[in-house]
């Protein structure tokens, strides 16, 4: 279900690594529980991310949800593409939708994160609350 | 329906002015604007056309009836209107000299007494215009009172109840703000016990709570809370619940608000002007807002020589024409009315409440006061939902509850009757929800299609959220 | 016993207490502790009835000197402008005024499509590109824009540039002063702001500059330069103006405002002793999801047709809470009904009309005032309905003669300027007549 080349955290945030380079997003179950995704915060590129820390936030029309660092770094590039159509991110978080790249500062800090099979167990006990 | 800019001809004018002096006006020209506004080019019955059938594209308490939870959507009376249109009231300047004024600082005066008087608290401010800004004005009083002894509590703590505006008001006067548990529909004191240390600045309950229940541990709060060294605020919101009965001051609130456009009848406007008045006990007082009204004799003045005041949260004095209503209200109902109101607010809550909990879930099944919540969710299998039924209720001429709201409760559907609706009108809205019942049974789709008989159906909220379109701008 | 606004019945009481399940009215309180019940009767004064309680307060209000029956030249933000009838009969309909926030849109199309016309108003006069839909009043909504500022960039200092009136530096005081943010005044010279002091204080720590376009002086400020020295420090450029001079003065959002508010209870809306008010907010559109207080916008329901909504909500404290951008719930949406309404009949030649008769009547008042020796125009700039004179005579004793030909006193800004002691501040509005200017000239040099 979920790609096997990122890694992911509890808060449905992926990490996609890149060498020395993480790009940002949020998986396809996040997208499903948002549903109409209407606007996406995201931090200029230069700011400082900690891992675990908020970096942006994700609207809907009557709630908000803070967008977690799942690693980490700088940001370096921002799409802002996805603020002019969200539905970027509710299509295709993984190619189109994502949020930002970041230059890691430690990417030992992957290890922390959750394999796609993780992610899966960890959504499936999440929908049956 | 079409704008009013959609209506405009060129060259078309309502307005009648007077002549000008004969002289320039004098602005030079570097200060001059250089283009007209798109302001509409209209006739009078143009506008008086428009903005009747607009009125008749809204709803509001004089037509419908309007439970709406948290709200107090009570019978606006008349006469205040009257009132509060006397020239004497409604043509004065704030900075018309308090000899020339004394009418109207009297009203103040008395208004202020008279809430004292209902709250138990000491010292009343009239300045905040809403229970919003009535919040706010309270925090920054706590604030004003702890760094006077010294003191520098960094938080607020509120209950999973509160209104929206506590921990935001919180936020703005400078606090943290943590959040306490609820147990059973009450307070969960443990939880609070666990919140409550010396770095906390206030506590504010809302009392009745949201979910119209009595926090009955109330004087055991109040102990934990000062033994904290903190000062207890009470949200006023649902206040009609038990005027005459209890006083906050009396229970141990240090601060309230009042919101004189619930429980005082003073009319929502469509969303305002509302008016907050903050009630304090007496060692609050030396920090309430300037000006602060007082009598000599039987002469009123405005005082501003209060060194530890929190300063100014409003321009002037606060929402006066608001405090007029709200002033003769309680002078019609007076002492022999005051408990009355709050008794019949609680019947008919109750008695609405027993009669729709055969047919809808009650999750706190004990006795309310002005207000009760039902849960909507026990028609998962329709998909029927809170605001389904909420709309449904628009397609039958009623104003809908507040819905989602407590967020604790799963589809909250909060409904608050208040005191001036007659068991007749109760009763047809009971049995218009049960019909609305039996309508999820029969043909789930008419409700979770509705509304059906309103000027628009559902609205696209999605995109006017992602594309605003804010303003109206001229085709060209 | 008659109380008035309850229907019930004690039949109704009867048969509704059994099914309750409740034995007595006292006994629905029986969750409340007895040793917190209050015993007795509140001390409130006994009920009246209609009729008596209407002669009262009528009686009452006569105590009050009205701007009707005497001549009013007071202004300092709070104006006397004509209101047309039209304006009470339409907001005073009771499907709106009897009315809560439109939450539930199908069933308030009627005053959501008017909120978003005042909006629209709102952005016509400013030349900005998005309005709320109404704060407090002018003092708040500039307390709110300099918190804005700082929520937006971060930086502490608050830059209050020419002259304010006392209430409202008091009020923008109290608002930022829990966010760790500093308020600092720059030097007035010849009643506007002088440009060196801005030049000096305004830094790369500003957060924003807040000026008033009139200033509480009536001065035209030099707002291009502020503007300037505004933007060069990178802060932002915040106006405050009196909308109605907007029909004959220069609009912010033509120098590059960022944000504008101000006080609109001059559209439309009785003075009521100082409340309530209007507060007005507008700024550039990519600050919208930063602004405070409700926003209409246009849509379309499920088949299609216009229709209007509360939108970008997720910055409001229902659904943000501790994080939203304001903690303002209910604003003066009645008020800017009226500023809607009262825009309407004066459409897009009566605002500027209006405008310049405020401005003749004043320019007119001023020159016929200051022919007396007695009295000369306190400063040098360019007014537009207000202005200070200087008197060598007491203004105690001005003022009681005014009061003596039925003119409201005038603000006497000793009150508020220890240097302006002898210095009042008059007001001209399109309502005063050439000749009630004309007396008002004749009473000031016929003191001794």
């Amino acid at each position: 279900m979920f790609p096997a080349e990122l890694k992911y955290t509890k808060s449905h945030e992926y990490v996609k690594i890149e060498g020395n380079t993480g790009v940002f997003g949020i998986s396809q179950y996040a997208v499903d529980q948002v549903k109409d995704i209407v606007y996406i915060e995201l931090p200029k590129a230069g700011t400082e991310l900690r891992a675990g820390s908020p970096f942006g936030s994700l609207e809907s029309v009557k709630a908000v949800f803070e967008l977690m660092a799942p690693l980490s770094g700088k940001v370096t590039a921002v799409n802002e593409a996805i603020n002019a159509s969200p539905e970027a991110v509710t299509k295709n978080p993984y190619v189109d939708g994502w949020m930002v790249k970041v230059e890691l500062s430690n990417p030992a800090e992957a290890d922390k994160l959750m394999n796609s099979a993780d992610y899966q167990k960890h959504v499936e006990t999440e929908g049956h609350h | 329906m079409e704008l009013i800019f959609e209506k405009t001809k060129e060259g078309r004018k309502a307005y009648t002015l007077p002549e000008p002096a004969k002289c320039e006006p004098g602005v030079p020209d570097k200060y001059l604007r250089r283009n007209l506004t798109n302001l509409p080019e209209v006739s009078e019955l143009q506008i008086v056309r428009h903005y009747t059938n607009l009125s008749k594209r809204n709803i509001g308490v004089d037509g419908n009836f309007y439970p709406l939870g948290s709200c107090t959507m009570k019978y606006n009376p008349k006469v205040n209107e009257d009132i509060a249109a006397l020239p004497g009231f409604a043509k004065l300047h704030p900075l018309q000299k308090e000899e020339d004024v004394q009418g109207a600082l009297k009203v103040m005066y008395e208004l202020e007494d008279m809430l004292k008087e209902v709250s138990g608290m000491d010292a009343v401010t009239l300045q905040p215009a809403a229970g919003a800004h009535g919040e706010f004005t309270g925090l920054l009083i706590a604030r004003a009172y702890h760094n006077s002894k010294g003191r520098t509590p960094t938080k607020v703590v509120v209950p999973d109840t509160s209104h929206g505006t506590n921990p935001s008001s919180a936020h703005i006067a400078g606090y943290h703000v943590v959040t306490v548990k609820s147990k059973d529909g009450n307070m969960d004191i443990e939880d609070l016990k666990a919140h409550l240390n010396e770095d906390t600045a206030v506590f504010m309950i809302t009392n009745p709570n949201t979910l119209g229940l009595f926090e009955k541990n109330i004087e055991e709060i109040a102990k934990l809370v000062h033994d904290a060294g903190a000062l207890m605020y009470m949200d006023g919101a649902n206040f009609n619940a038990i005027m005459g009965v209890t006083r906050p001051g009396d229970f141990g609130v240090d601060i309230m608000h009042f919101n004189l456009h619930k429980t005082f009848a003073t009319p929502h406007g469509g969303g305002g002007p509302g008016s907050g008045p903050v009630g304090v006990k007496g060692h609050l007082a030396e920090f309430l807002p300037v000006p602060v009204v007082r009598k000599k004799g039987e002469t009123y003045s405005l005082d501003s020589n209060l060194p530890k005041s929190i300063g100014k949260v409003k321009a002037f004095y606060g929402n006066f024409s608001i405090m007029l209503r709200a002033y003769c209200y309680l002078r019609m109902i007076g002492c022999e009315g005051i408990r009355k109101v709050s008794e019949m607010a609680v019947l008919n809550a109750n008695y609405m409440k027993e009669l729709l909990k055969k047919h809808y879930n009650l999750p706190y099944d004990k006795i309310c006061k002005h207000e009760f919540v039902l849960s909507i969710n026990t028609f998962k299998e329709s998909g029927v939902r809170a605001l389904d039924i909420a709309k449904r209720l628009l397609d039958y001429g009623y104003h809908p509850p507040t819905i989602y709201f407590p967020l604790i409760v799963d589809e909250a559907f909060m409904l608050e009757p208040t005191e001036t609706e007659d068991k007749e009108t109760l009763d047809l809205f009971v049995e218009t929800l049960i019909r609305i019942k039996q309508e999820i049974q029969d043909s789930p789709d008419t409700v979770k299609n509705a509304p059906l008989n309103t000027p628009v159906k559902r609205l696209d909220e999605v995109t006017a959220a992602r594309n605003p379109v804010l303003k109206y701008e001229k085709k060209r | 016993m008659n109380i008035p606004y309850l229907p019930h019945t004690d039949e109704d009481i009867r048969r509704m207490l059994e099914v309750a399940g409740v034995s007595s009215l006292d006994k629905l309180f029986s969750d409340i502790p007895d040793s917190i019940s209050y015993k007795g009767r509140i001390k409130l004064p006994s009920k009246v009835s209609e009729a008596e309680l209407r002669k009262e307060l009528s009686l009452l209000s006569l105590k009050n000197k009205n701007a009707d029956e005497y001549v009013s030249f007071l202004g300092g933000g709070i104006y006397d402008h004509y209101i047309p009838s039209v304006v009470k009969h339409l907001a005073g309909r009771s499907e709106f005024y009897t009315s809560y926030t439109p939450y539930q849109a199908e069933t308030s199309q009627g005053l959501l499509q008017i909120y978003f016309e005042y909006q629209t108003m709102i952005c016509e006069l400013t030349k900005m590109d998005v309005s709320n839909a109404s704060m407090y009043d002018g003092a708040t909504a500039l307390a709110e824009a300099a918190l804005m500022a700082y929520n937006t960039n971060g930086r502490k200092k608050v830059l209050l540039t020419g002259v304010f009136s006392p209430e409202t530096i008091e009020v923008v005081r109290t608002y930022t002063k829990n966010s760790g943010i500093t308020v600092e005044t720059v030097a007035v010279v010849d009643g506007v702001t002088d440009l060196n002091s801005l030049k000096e204080k305004c830094t790369e720590e500003t957060a924003c500059v807040l000026v008033q376009q009139p200033n509480f002086f009536g001065c035209l400020e030099d707002v291009f330069e502020i503007e300037k020295l505004t933007h060069v420090c990178g802060a932002l450029f915040i106006v405050s103006v009196d909308p109605l001079s907007l029909g004959l003065v220069v609009p912010p959002g033509d120098y590059n405002a960022d944000i504008v508010v101000g006080e609109g209870q001059g559209l439309g809306n009785e003075m009521n002793f100082g409340g309530p008010l209007l507060g007005f907010f507008a700024a550039k559109k990519e600050f919208v999801r930063r602004m405070p207080g409700r926003i209409i916008g246009e849509t379309v329901d499920k088949d299609g047709k216009r229709a209007f909504t509360l939108t970008l909500q997720t910055r409001e404290q229902h659904i943000r809470r501790e994080k939203a951008t304001s903690n303002i719930c209910s604003n003066e949406a009645l008020c800017a009904t009226s500023a809607t309404i009262y825009l309407a009949w004066l459409g897009r030649e009566g605002v500027r009309e209006v405008a310049k008769t405020c401005a003749s009547n004043a320019h007119y008042a001023a020159q016929l005032i200051t022919k007396n020796p007695n009295y000369k125009l306190k400063f040098s700039a360019p007014f537009f309905k207000e202005f200070v004179i200087e008197t060598n005579q007491s203004t105690e004793v001005i003022n009681k003669a005014l009061l003596f030909n039925k003119i409201l006193n005038l603000i006497d800004l000793g009150r508020y300027f220890p240097d302006l002691k002898d210095c009042l501040l008059i007001c001209v509005t399109e309502k005063r007549t050439t000749q009630e200017i004309e007396q008002l000239a004749e009473v000031l040099g016929g003191v001794k």
